[in-house]
């Protein structure tokens, strides 16, 4: 067990430019991600055309099954869905955190913009840090997160996980990458 | 209620002319993006906000939803176009 | 007016009040970047705050066409809370790789 790399990490050394280049291994094939869209596409169609009849809860099934058959794979990797759940109960359990984190910044910049004396108060900074994220899922909802608390602004991620930073204010940027980054971290299980 | 929707709208209509100076007066190409992705977030709201004057919001919702993903799509095609555009800050230095 | 009405019309006036910011920022602050602020996010929120206070007046009549409008009206704050973050990230990638350089405070106080 000297290896015990979690195979839901992507091995970016094998994007490096000095190695030829490998396809990443497919993932194992499993009816879960199929049977995710499947619903998820049938939940949407059900809740926008509102009808309940035979007819049109048969042209649903039909829709959805096309849109599964051509593109299943694509919402959610097979391998990604070993822990999912736990991870979407986590997730619903973070977003309550966000909102009124949102709220509370969303305040800051109102206050910013109705200051009369605005010009003085901000001053806009370019942000760089390291995450220690691994997982490109949490990655995403953390640099979409950061995005969403206003007073900052997601630029740049890079690959190895860099991320660039447009702070309105020195008090927005202060708290990065802090509670918000435990927190993503805390969805996904790391 | 119903006024209380008309006044909302309304007041509404009057913010958009605000971002729609931007939109215009923008210095650079981006700047009329961000009024114009401005403009269709709050027209997202106010066609719901018709759709409760009228008491039809089971349709309107339906073209609100088709709005927003519209303005999603125009703002996504335009700044793909401009980014590969050298002279952005050309135009604004020109003023 | 009942409960739902006042608080309908509570959210909405917030949702108001949050647009109002975000145009009255788009027009004050002094570059691109910073613009982004108040139009990508005051925005967000004041469509989630007007669009949550739509769904509750139309959870005034609890009959199934009204709830599953008030879904409908949920799935574009969701669909909105997703593409906004996203739409932001577009135009600010467009403006640096177009090389807009962010305004500073040290870049006003040179210019003087």
């Amino acid at each position: 067990m000297a290896n015990t790399k979690p195979d839901n990490t992507v091995d970016y050394q094998a994007f490096s430019p000095f190695k030829p280049f490998e396809p990443p291994t497919p993932p194992e094939k499993s009816p879960l991600p199929y049977v995710f869209t499947f619903c998820v596409c049938m939940i949407t169609w059900l809740v926008l055309s509102g009808k309940f009849d035979f007819f049109h809860i048969a042209l649903g099934i039909v829709s959805s099954a096309i849109v599964t058959a051509t593109s299943g794979d694509m919402l959610l990797k097979a391998r990604r869905i070993a822990g999912l759940p736990g991870a979407w109960l986590r997730f619903i359990a973070y977003v309550p955190w966000l909102l009124f984190e949102i709220f509370r910044a969303n305040m800051h910049v109102m206050r910013l913009v109705f200051h009369p004396r605005m010009m003085d108060l901000i001053d806009p900074r370019m942000i760089r840090f390291q995450t220690r994220l691994d997982n490109e899922m949490a990655r995403f909802i953390f640099a979409n997160s950061i995005t969403l608390t206003p007073g900052t602004i997601t630029v740049y991620v890079s690959i190895l996980g860099k991320y660039t930073v447009h702070a309105i204010d020195r008090a927005s940027g202060q708290g990065l990458p802090g509670e918000m980054e435990d927190r993503v971290g805390a969805i996904v299980g790391e | 209620m119903q006024s209380i929707f008309l006044y909302a709208g309304v007041f509404l209509a009057c913010i958009m002319v605000l971002s729609l100076y931007r939109a215009v007066f923008g210095p650079t190409v981006l700047d009329r993006l961000i009024g114009v992705n401005a403009i269709g977030s709050k027209t997202t709201t106010l066609l719901i906000l018709i759709g409760l004057i009228y008491e039809r919001v089971d349709m309107f919702v339906d073209i609100a939803l088709a709005y927003a993903t519209l303005n999603f799509i125009a703002v996504l095609a335009a700044s793909r176009y401009f980014q590969k555009k050298k002279g952005l800050y050309d135009e604004a230095e020109g003023r | 007016m009942s409960v739902l009405d006042i608080v309908a019309t509570a959210m909405i006036a917030m949702g108001l009040f949050f647009f109002l910011g975000g145009a009255i920022g788009i027009l004050r602050f002094p570059d691109f970047y910073s613009r982004l602020h108040p139009a990508g996010k005051l925005d967000t929120m004041g469509q989630f705050a007007a669009m949550i206070g739509m769904a509750i007046y139309l959870l005034n009549d609890l009959s199934l066409g009204s709830v599953l409008t008030a879904l409908k009206i949920l799935l574009i704050v969701v669909f909105v809370f997703i593409t906004s973050p996203t739409a932001t990230h577009a135009i600010v990638d467009a403006g640096v790789r177009a090389g807009l350089a962010p305004w500073t405070k040290e870049s006003r106080e040179g210019r003087r």
